[in-house]
């Protein structure tokens, strides 16, 4: 079934390109040039290299808690892509893919990861909100944007991500519910990677899937394959398209797996058997991709290799340009909470660099 | 020009100048727009500036303030309403996961020029969560800014300033004097600078801090306590957060004495506050204990109860005595 005729309540996932990289709707895929599929590609593993070195990092010691991505890549980078540059992205905090593809910088990424607040500091031209923490809370965010972006009469668009267990939170309804009710040109896109740290979908909704929560909102839904990035582009796009063209906004159910821990500071073994996650790993969304690709002659094995390697180059240096030389600066500390510093704070900051100084 | 108004007359005023001046300023919350707001702050608001500006939300105080910091974040300047401040705690997290945030989070990239307006505090035999005053809880988040005006001039000017303000502010309006009194208001725009307190009446034997609907009765209590040859001088705090602490450690050092007059509860409200800075910054200029009178560690009673609730003039008069003569 194409999008035109897409119902949630039918619960079967938007899809283009199946698990062996086969292109199921011809007439829905996206028209890509060589360029754009490969750039497309070399996000996805760009993305997958940053997750496995930080891993890596995190279990020498070398970085602390860090939240992976790898399984969600599609989703993420799909998704992203559909924006304009002067789209607004608002992020939860597992959206490494579409980061990237908004053009933060990777040190930006490594230095929030790592523990300084800089890392947060978007670089001007880059509309993308620092990770948000509490969860769903960012969604009231992105809807707001968008409410101004029609309020100025501006075209912009807001994307914003949350994650299966986000949609339990009142926020998520709070946000899905204004939207709706102004017309506000935003996507919500759930990630719906199976877990909310430990505790299964069962448990956060009675609903057969996520997306058709939009038809109580009075917008559309769309369950999509989210481990296609053609699918995941193109319902996107359609989305974005139409909140351009001042119909309102779109939820979005991009059902994928976290492959990997919620953080570094969970075992997923716990909570759920290996043979669901080797059943997963066979929908890997970079696997059929890289398949797709090689079968339209754009990819190899050597192209592949050399394009892995010169990656985890790029994502090596970062690591060390930022590590042991990222301590905060104490005025940073301060100087941020208001345009002018109240005299309280400059009396505690004083009294604070005194100490250190050795004073009285 | 001047007009005489009373409170809310001087905050609709102040909205009505700065959605003149500056065409980012929106303005909306539960009730705001057709109906002008249950207590008619934001009256004929929509009337002059349609509803893009000016607008009724659905019924949800945690979106009013978190589509306030998206509105704010993409280059307006939304001046919302909690239709009681007793109601904003849905709005908590927003307020001190975000709004109090955004800056230092984004290293000054996002910042939030936003205002969050509530009637504030009781005194006007209402139900229960429509009464109490609980600035405490906002003064003590690194970030924020709280507001409470006492007469329509200040509220105008602060309101003003507010909006202004580059940063995040909540302006708690003291809802049982909202129409208690008028007071000579220009009509054009104009500011009271944020982090200022205002010494109301000059006097050398003791300091009183107070703000909001209780400066009325501390002026009152004064009144008494002159009669009797004491005379208080009397700081209306205007601002909780950030505080103007030389206001009252200058006032403590001419006087000797302080007393904190608040209508919210005791334990851990401002008054600690203000008092531990004295302790810190005048301690060897006192004459006797810093002193609180303030409401009850309660909840704030349904309206056939209200009356033992806040000070009255009296008792505040009784108290500053006590202090006087220690």
């Amino acid at each position: 079934m194409g999008l035109k005729n897409h119902n949630p309540l039918d619960n079967i996932q938007y899809r283009i390109l199946d698990k062996n990289g086969i292109v199921l709707k011809e007439e829905d895929l996206p028209k890509f040039t060589d360029d754009e599929l490969m750039y497309l590609y070399r996000t996805m593993i760009f993305s997958r290299i940053i997750d496995e070195k930080a891993l890596s990092y995190q279990r020498q010691g070398r970085m602390l808690t860090y939240a992976p991505n790898i399984g969600q890549e599609a989703a993420q980078v799909g998704s992203a892509y559909a924006m304009e540059k002067n789209d607004w992205l608002v992020p939860a905090f597992r959206e490494l893919g579409s980061w990237l593809v908004k053009g933060v910088p990777l040190r930006n990424i490594y230095l929030y990861w790592y523990g300084n607040e800089w890392g947060s500091y978007m670089p001007e031209g880059i509309r993308l909100l620092p990770v948000s923490v509490p969860i769903a809370s960012q969604l009231q965010h992105a809807t707001g944007i968008a409410m101004a972006s029609n309020i100025k009469g501006e075209k912009d668009v807001t994307v914003a991500y949350v994650g299966d267990g986000g949609t339990s939170e009142g926020d998520f309804h709070e946000a899905l519910n204004f939207a709706a009710v102004f017309k506000a040109p935003v996507i919500f896109v759930i990630q719906n990677n199976q877990y909310a740290i430990s505790t299964k979908g069962s448990l956060q909704t009675a609903s057969k899937n996520y997306a058709l929560k939009a038809i109580a909102y009075g917008m559309p839904g769309i369950l999509v394959d989210g481990n296609d990035i053609f699918a995941m582009y193109k319902a996107t796009k359609t989305a974005i398209d139409r909140a351009r063209n001042g119909e309102g906004p779109t939820l979005i159910e991009a059902y994928t797996y976290r492959l990997g821990a919620h953080t570094t500071s969970d075992d997923p073994t716990k909570y759920r058997d290996d043979s669901e996650v080797e059943e997963w790993k066979d929908k890997d969304p970079i696997l059929r991709y890289r398949i797709y690709l090689m079968n339209k002659g754009l990819l190899t094995d050597e192209i592949d290799e050399s394009m892995k390697k010169e990656l985890e180059e790029e994502v090596a240096s970062i690591f060390e340009s930022i590590e042991n030389k990222s301590d905060t600066e104490i005025e940073d500390i301060f100087k941020y909470h208001y345009e002018v510093m109240p005299p309280q704070l400059e009396e505690q900051l004083n009294e604070y660099k005194s100490f250190l100084e050795g004073g009285k | 020009m001047a007009n005489t108004l009373n409170i809310v007359q001087a905050i609709n005023q102040a909205l009505m100048n700065e959605m003149e001046l500056d065409n980012t300023v929106v303005v909306y919350g539960e009730d705001v727009g057709v109906e002008g707001g249950v207590f008619r702050a934001t009256v004929e608001l929509q009337k002059k500036f349609g509803n893009t500006r000016v607008f009724d939300s659905p019924l949800a105080e945690s979106a009013i303030v978190g589509t306030a910091i998206g509105m704010a974040i993409n280059g307006l300047k939304p001046v919302v309403e909690m239709q009681f401040s007793g109601f904003v705690y849905p709005a908590f997290n927003q307020i001190i996961s975000h709004v109090a945030r955004m800056r230092n989070r984004s290293r000054g990239r996002y910042t939030l020029p936003m205002v969050i307006r509530a009637p504030y505090g009781g005194g006007i035999r209402a139900l229960e969560h429509h009464s109490e005053s609980m600035e405490a809880l906002f003064a003590h988040i690194p970030g924020l800014k709280i507001v409470i005006p006492s007469t329509p001039y200040d509220a105008k000017g602060l309101l003003i300033a507010a909006i202004r303000d580059p940063d995040p502010v909540l302006f708690w309006e003291p809802k049982r004097i909202y129409r208690a009194f008028k007071q000579e208001v220009p009509e054009e725009a104009y500011e009271i600078p944020l982090g200022k307190a205002k010494i109301i009446d000059e006097g050398t034997d003791i300091t009183i801090v107070t703000w909001g609907a209780m400066v009325r009765d501390v002026q009152k209590a004064a009144e008494m306590v002159k009669a009797k040859g004491i005379k208080p001088e009397i700081i209306d705090l205007r601002t909780i957060a950030p505080m103007d602490r030389d206001s009252f450690v200058e006032s403590v050092k001419k006087t000797g004495r302080i007393l904190v007059v608040h209508e919210a509860p005791k334990t851990l409200g401002v008054g600690a506050e203000i008092i531990s800075i004295v302790n810190e910054k005048a301690f060897l200029y006192l004459e006797a204990p810093p002193t609180r009178l303030t409401g009850f560690d309660t909840t704030f009673p349904l309206p056939r109860g209200e009356q033992h609730y806040i000070p009255s003039p009296e008792r505040i008069a009784k108290t500053i005595e006590d202090v006087v003569n220690y």
